[in-house]
């Protein structure tokens, strides 16, 4: 598999997550998604954005464009160096939250994405990889 | 800070939104429309998302908050202009958006905002007309 163009954004403040919303669009366009799914890959960047800076204290996401040679797909991954989640089944639960969110961020992303996984370790950091390809 | 702008028009408030909100933005246009339509004594608030690329969680329990906040209020809060691929997401994402009501443009939404100033206006009468019909 090709990584076409990768761009690492810093995730430090709410305008953040709203910069990271436009380039994920940008990207999704050039990668020639649907208009659907343009607009489903931001709304899941838009919930994970929030996530690594609400939960995570801040971090980073990582943007590539990827060719496997017959599709095109973008590839987003987010990381954080934050308090890790305790319990992934629990956090991957519609309506579960540990804050003042709708506890829709997480279980929402993964719906919107073609693939999903997560990686999370207590005391040292989270990270969401998600993808959709055209 | 950044404000977005609330119109009053007769017993309306209209908002359009036009920028990609960032959270505090979403915040502060709740609490500005809350406190308008205790001054304007406002019975209907009209919502104007067709600039929207997107709506997430943030968004939505933003609109949602409005909605049952201005029925507390006794005005009614339409949202509008709301996109075909944004509808699809939303309900995906898991936003049913229940206390919502929703109009498919500007024109539809202040119809239903002026039945509900006629309603008050008028009392009974619209009542037992919907009875009839």
């Amino acid at each position: 598999m090709l990584t076409t163009r990768a761009d690492t954004l810093q995730i430090r403040v709410s305008d953040d997550v709203v910069r990271v919303r436009q380039e994920v669009r940008a990207r999704a366009v050039e990668v020639g998604l649907s208009l659907v799914d343009q607009t489903k890959i931001v709304t899941a960047a838009s919930e994970l954005a929030r996530n690594t800076l609400e939960y995570g204290g801040g971090g980073e996401c990582l943007v590539e464009a990827l060719d496997d040679g017959r599709r095109k797909g973008l590839r987003l991954s987010f990381e954080d160096k934050g308090p890790g989640i305790p319990d992934l089944d629990l956090a991957l639960k519609d309506g579960w939250t540990s804050g003042k969110g709708l506890g829709l961020g997480l279980s929402g992303a993964r719906r919107l994405s073609e693939t999903f996984e997560i990686h999370s370790k207590v005391g040292e950091g989270t990270r969401v990889i998600i993808s959709r390809w055209k | 800070m950044e404000r977005i702008p609330i119109l009053k028009l007769g017993r309306a408030l209209i908002v359009t939104i036009q920028v990609d909100m960032h959270d505090r933005l979403a915040v502060a246009l709740e609490e500005d429309l809350t406190n308008r339509i205790v001054a304007t004594n406002a019975k209907g608030v009209l919502i104007d998302i067709s600039a929207l690329e997107i709506v997430d969680s943030f968004i939505g329990r933003m609109l949602d908050n409005i909605a049952a906040v201005s029925r507390v209020l006794d005005a009614e809060t339409v949202v509008v202009g709301m996109r075909p691929a944004v509808a699809i997401t939303l309900v995906e994402l898991g936003l049913s958006l229940n206390g919502v009501r929703t109009a498919l443009n500007v024109e539809r939404g202040m119809e239903l905002i002026q039945a509900a100033v006629a309603e008050e206006q008028g009392g009974g009468e619209l009542a037992d007309a919907d009875d009839e019909g």
